[in-house]
Parts: structure tokens; sequence; C-alpha cells
């Protein structure tokens, strides 16, 4: 039993790689199953939004944050608070738009593809498009209409990784027909 | 560092893909099942492959048994295997009695029957982990009341 002490392994990072692991092996699966990239980034996207829309009601309830007052705030608790609840990073927010309507974020570190190289005959593949499905998402279910997409990727040979935000519209609630 | 709520989620994005895919074909319930086996055993290859990084050479079976039980099964789920048991001819059962990805679902036999897309990535996860310490296997699960549940490891003398 001796041995039992040099197995000392780090649990929470194991944990962040069966989560990287795991996609990799879903967008894999994805491009054997999608012919082309464009496809597989919608396919990604279109998970990520089923992903956010569940994932915000975890968040919601573990943050104990309530609602934004305007896009500012929300891009700071995307930022500091669940980005780093959910992958550990905190990304930059960064290229504010002068309406205030539009950001970045960068992130120095995507964990989503801490294991992967592109293959050269996947040039246009969005590796980690979910991420943009889950902002969507989960913004969505806070009556926020948000257009989410990566402005640069490291994967495809650019400097950081930039996601862009831009604020489409506020979500009006819809009361049922008849309730006044 | 990352939460486990993005794996659960995720992992059931994956089951729906899987499973949405097939409607429009031909296929049946079983490829569905061998697809999410089959994107375990990758996973398990690369996780088993940076967990035993600093680890000593295991002594024999039993002792790459227990390593999956504990170490590898902490990983993952957060806990260990709750009982190992073996005939000592090649045939493991491990017991989890409050196993992770059934436990937000049902406690008792309600969705029994959605029970076993559930297992499926997992039983690739150990069959592609012991894969790569060396030891071929077949890995089925079984249900009977969740979220308990059944991972019986048969191992492949070659």
């Amino acid at each position: 039993m001796s041995r039992q002490s040099n197995r000392t392994t780090d649990s929470k990072k194991m944990n962040s790689e069966l989560f990287t692991l795991t996609y990799g092996a879903l967008v894999t699966q994805l491009c054997k199953d999608y012919e082309n990239d464009e496809e597989v980034n919608k396919q990604l996207d279109k998970m990520g939004y089923n992903i956010g829309v569940r994932l915000i009601e975890d968040f919601l309830a573990r943050s104990s944050i309530g609602r934004c007052q305007d896009f500012r705030e929300t891009a700071d608790v995307i930022a500091k608070v669940a980005f780093k609840m959910y992958l550990g990073i905190t990304p930059s927010v960064t290229n504010w738009s002068p309406a205030g309507d539009e950001f970045s974020l960068i992130l120095e570190n995507n964990p989503l593809v801490d294991f992967v190289e592109l293959p050269d005959n996947h040039s246009t593949l969005i590796y980690s498009n979910l991420l943009c499905g889950v902002l969507r998402g989960a913004l969505e279910m806070v009556q926020m209409a948000v257009d989410v997409r990566f402005a640069q990727d490291t994967l495809r040979g650019d400097n950081v990784t930039e996601i862009r935000m831009k604020f489409i519209k506020r979500i009006e609630e819809n009361l049922p027909a008849g309730d006044e | 560092m990352a939460d486990e709520a993005p794996f659960q989620f995720l992992h059931n994005e994956v089951m729906q893909y899987i499973y949405k895919s097939a409607e429009n074909g031909e296929t049946e319930n079983g490829r569905n099942i061998a697809k999410l086996e089959n994107m375990g055993f990758r996973v398990g290859q690369g996780l088993i492959e940076r967990l035993t990084k600093d680890t000593a050479r295991f002594k024999d079976e039993l002792d790459i048994m227990k390593f999956i039980c504990k170490d590898f099964w902490t990983c993952v789920f957060k806990k260990q295997i709750d009982n190992l048991r073996t005939n000592h001819q090649g045939i493991y059962v491990l017991q989890d009695n409050k196993f992770r990805l059934l436990s937000q679902l049902s406690a008792g036999k309600q969705y029994l029957e959605h029970a076993p897309k559930y297992l499926a990535f997992t039983c690739g996860l150990v069959r592609g982990a012991l894969s790569n310490l060396g030891v071929k296997s077949i890995v089925t699960a079984e249900v009977s009341v969740m979220p308990a549940c059944k991972f019986q490891v048969m191992i492949q003398k070659i």
C-alpha cells in the first residue's frame, strides 16, 4: 500500500480534462457524420444552445446573481463569474463599441482546445463553436437576444481567441393572450 | 477550476445527438449504444494516459481494477466504486450505489428503460482506460433500481 502516496492527482484538473476530451470526441464524431465544416459549426452551436438554456438555471441558482442593469454588467458577470465557475478561466472584456452594445471576450487559454490541433482540411471548422451557442442560449433565457461569434481563434493561427458579442434586443415577456 | 455541470450537460447533448441522428436513418438501438461506447472508449484512453503519468507500474490485474475503482472513478465521478467483486477468473463487477449520471434522473424504477443510454459512454470509458493499461475487456452495465448500477468487466484472455 506504500504506493498510494504517489497517486495524488489533481481531481479538479482531471475533471476539466474529462470535459475537454469528451468535447473532442463529440467534434470528431460530428466531423465524421457531416460532410462540411459549416454543418459541424451549426450543429455545435445548436448543441451549445441546448446546454445554455439549461445551464443558466444552474448558474442563477448557484451564483445568486440578480438581473443585470446594462450590457456592461452582463459582460462582467459572464467573464468574471460564469467563465470562472464553469471553465476555470477569466477572459478579459475589451473592444467596446461606442454605443456599448458590443464587446469582445479575449480567452487566454481556452480549455476546450487543450489537446487539439486542427488538420489542414478543416480550416473552416470553428472548433469551440459550442461556446457561442451556450452564451446565446443562456442569455436568451434572461430576455437578451445576443449575437455571438468567434472573431479570432488561436487554433486557426490567430494570436488570441476572441468571442465577439453583440446585443440585439431585449426580449419582451409574452403575456398569454387575454391575461391582463 | 472546471465544474462538473458542463460535463453532465455535454454528456446529455452527446446522447441526444446520437439518438436524434439515428431517428431518420435505419440504425437501431444497438448501433447508437456502440457509437456512444466508442466515444467513451477514446476519452477513457486519453484520461488514463494523463492519470497514470506519475504512478508506479501495476502489480497485476486486480491492482489495475482497484485503480479503476478508486482513482479513476474519483476523478471522473467524484466518488469511489462502492463494491468490487470478482470470481478471480477474469470477471469483475463494479457496483456504484449512486451513479452520478443517473442520480439526477430518478430514484426508483421510473425511466428505467432509458437508463442504458446513460451508461454506454461510461462503459466505453472503462474499456478505454483498461485497454491503455494493456487489458482487453468487454464492459457491460445493468441497472435494476436507479441510481444504483453495476458494471461488469469481462477480461479477454489473449
